[in-house]
């Protein structure tokens, strides 16, 4: 079988902020659905700092399980080349949100439908970071091959933990580097 | 102490020596950047130390799909960066055009390339990049297209300056564009740079350099082809990208 050697990855670099983001990136979950959850985090770097420039997206199964996805995330106007936002009703499975000042993002969406043990898959960039992250936001716990794999305290970093002040709503910090750092994936 | 061009162009010596050790040893070949690559500084906190934990992909794992975009998320004119002020943008207007395929040869169909850019001044059209070269109002720098059937895909805009940064003293970016990629499967995904060829400060700079495999970085420099520029409009470059990572076909075909 033929193989292509890949194109390398390059940092998305400090610029992205006119181009990657759209409005409504974060909201996922059709509008006022009730079974909308809120996932927010911090992203830190290896000195503890918020990192205010990195950009995270989202990719999940919708609540039947489905894996289809579809069109719609970032609709366009034709009419001022400007962006229309999601149609409200729609899920698409695809979120993308750029860290704020603080290194906050959110994303509102629907508890996704599939595997079992359900969870969100996140990839990361960042300026400084030469080739994207890609890690997962379990709203659960239970059986799962990778949880299983892990230490407790590694573990622990990809669960995005109901707040108890909060309803409906997970914290899902992700950690560059150092004390807590955030489990990382390889795909091969 | 400044750091100085000279320091860099040190440490990336030594960087390319131990690669070139390690091949010669027979380490396989380095198709991407290590994420720690300290002649980039901003890599220095940003980068995991714990190693990446491989996932036995099965036909349950989410990353084995992915997003989906649609004509609803592109309008026409989102190939094409020069008309999307009143006025044309000051600069060399070039075409780049190519394919992105995935590591099997085969096109990626349908899905979203997106690019962005400096002006030709080497501006870009953000807040916070204060290189005082100035702005274009008649360009954002910012576009968008679906790949056809077989994966092709074209834009037309201006070449971007080279600009400087604060990596090190006197330091400057090569012209580049970034370009956003999907794949079928999230695991495909891929953000990266393209550069122009023959261009002098490939040598000095440590994001292209981050990419130590000669034959690596040679694939991100798109090639000039004549038979795409246009008589009397514009320039033409060829720019094809391959994608990694496994996909559901992949899994489907017992890889």
């Amino acid at each position: 079988m033929t193989y292509l050697p890949p194109t390398p990855s390059h940092t998305v670099g400090p610029f992205y902020g006119y181009a990657l983001p759209f409005p409504g990136g974060g909201d996922i979950a059709p509008v006022e659905h009730p079974g909308t959850v809120t996932l927010h985090g911090y992203v830190y770097d290896g000195a503890g700092e918020p990192v205010p420039d990195a950009i995270v997206e989202f990719w999940q199964a919708g609540p039947d399980g489905s894996l289809a996805g579809a069109p719609g995330s970032m609709r366009r106007d034709p009419v001022t080349g400007g962006f229309l936002g999601r149609d409200g009703v729609r899920f698409t499975g695809f979120g993308r949100v750029p860290t704020d000042a603080d290194g906050h993002y959110t994303v509102r969406t629907l508890p996704p439908g599939a595997p079992l043990v359900p969870y969100i898959s996140v990839c990361v960039f960042a300026r400084g970071l030469t080739h994207h992250l890609f890690t997962r936001a379990y709203l659960a716990e239970g059986p799962d091959a990778l949880l299983a794999s892990l230490t407790p305290e590694r573990r622990a970093t990809l669960i995005a933990r109901p707040e108890p002040n909060r309803d409906r709503t997970h914290r899902f910090d992700i950690r560059l580097q150092g004390e807590e750092e955030t489990v990382f994936l390889d795909f091969g | 102490m400044t750091l100085t061009q000279s320091d860099i162009d040190g440490e990336l010596a030594e960087i390319r020596a131990g690669y070139a050790k390690a091949r010669a040893a027979g380490a396989p070949a380095a198709h991407h950047p290590p994420r720690d690559f300290p002649p980039y500084r901003s890599s220095l906190l940003r980068h995991p130390k714990q190693p990446l934990v491989a996932v036995d992909a099965d036909p349950e794992t989410v990353e084995l799909s992915g997003p989906v975009f649609g004509h609803t998320d592109v309008t026409e004119l989102d190939h094409d960066l020069t008309r999307q002020h009143a006025g044309e943008p000051l600069g060399e207007r070039i075409t780049v055009s190519g394919r992105l395929l995935d590591s099997a040869g085969r096109p990626v169909r349908g899905q979203l390339v997106e690019l962005w850019q400096a002006n030709a001044s080497g501006r870009y059209a953000h807040q916070r990049d204060q290189h005082p070269a100035p702005l274009d109002p008649n360009f954002t720098g910012v576009g968008r297209v679906l790949t056809g059937d077989d994966g092709s895909y074209s834009f037309t805009t201006i070449k971007p300056g080279a600009y400087p940064w604060r990596n090190h003293e006197n330091a400057w970016r090569p012209a580049h564009i970034h370009f956003s990629l999907f794949g079928s499967a999230f695991t495909q995904r891929l953000v990266t740079q393209m550069y122009f060829p023959g261009d002098p400060l490939f040598a000095y700079d440590p994001i292209l350099q981050s990419v130590t495999d000669d034959a690596a970085r040679a694939r991100l420099v798109a090639a000039y082809d004549h038979s795409l520029s246009r008589p009397e409009w514009s320039l033409g470059y060829r720019w094809d990208i391959v994608l990694d990572g496994p996909s559901a076909t992949w899994i489907e075909e017992g890889r």
